[in-house]
């Protein structure tokens, strides 16, 4: 029986590319998984960390392969730790407009942040807005509707 | 004929229905990719019906919501239609929580929106 209270914890800078970001991610969510997180919040920790990933890379850094990005992660049984750090000139958080707006519904960009803000348990930026640390508490386990299916067989 | 390499397409009557090639849609190339073969494929006047399953997507980016937006808006000014079914139950939380289900015309099955055409 594992440890309850390990925690993993690293710390690694990558390339302003996806490929990278891939790396880490499977990481990430390979720990998870070690710990027994339940699928819908290693869903949710992909998602987001993802969309932010994405965000730094992208608008952050403008995917200028000479800037990092920065990322520390911690994973424990009730605790996942993310943040993630561009060396770009920041943006405020407060500008970017709801996409759940009806007149934003059909914009083909803005939905990280939310999507991000939905999934974790608190999201955080610094003052100058290029840092970000997401944190997300392990979550009751979900009824699974599939597991209903053998009723309705009789 | 044209070769794809994210998507497999089969025609059902007046259908064409699209299946995805990557369970996780996720890295910038792949969607772009993704969005290309897409945008291609409705700019033939024969994939005006366009139905996306799908059922072997395990996971999504906002990146590839933007692509299915942009087809929505495609398929739209050429009078077509656009459908999706067969949405894992994470990936239906997602355009719920985006409220792009009120874009989007969703159905649990393949056969229900074959019909709905």
């Amino acid at each position: 029986m594992g440890d309850q209270h390990a925690t993993w914890s690293d710390s690694i800078s990558i390339a302003s590319d996806t490929d990278s970001a891939c790396r880490i991610m499977d990481r990430l969510l390979d720990q998870m998984k070690l710990l027994e997180w339940e699928d819908h919040d290693i869903f949710a920790v992909h998602l987001a960390v993802e969309e932010a990933l994405v965000n730094a890379i992208k608008h952050g850094n403008q995917k200028d392969a000479s800037k990092a990005v920065h990322v520390s992660l911690s994973v424990s049984r009730d605790l996942v730790e993310i943040s993630i750090r561009d060396e770009g000139g920041g943006f405020d958080p407060a500008d970017v407009p709801d996409p759940t707006d009806e007149d934003n519904l059909e914009l083909p960009s803005g939905r990280g942040l939310m999507l991000m803000r939905t999934y974790m348990s608190s999201v955080q930026f610094n003052e100058s807005g290029n840092q970000v640390v997401m944190t997300k508490r392990r979550s009751a386990p979900r009824i699974d509707d599939e597991d209903d299916e053998d009723d309705d067989a009789a | 004929m044209p070769v794809h390499r994210r998507i497999e397409v089969t025609i059902i009557g007046k259908v064409t229905v699209v299946r995805f090639v990557d369970r996780k849609i996720l890295d910038a190339a792949s969607i772009q990719e993704l969005g290309d073969e897409l945008f291609e494929l409705v700019a033939q006047d024969e994939h005006q019906c366009l139905l996306l399953n799908f059922s072997q997507v395990e996971f999504l980016s906002s990146s590839a919501l933007n692509k299915l937006i942009i087809l929505e808006k495609k398929i739209r000014q050429r009078r077509g239609q656009l459908k999706l079914c067969c949405l894992r139950q994470e990936i239906t939380e997602v355009f719920a929580i985006t409220n792009l289900d009120r874009v989007f015309d969703i159905r649990a099955a393949e056969a229900d929106a074959l019909k709905s055409f």
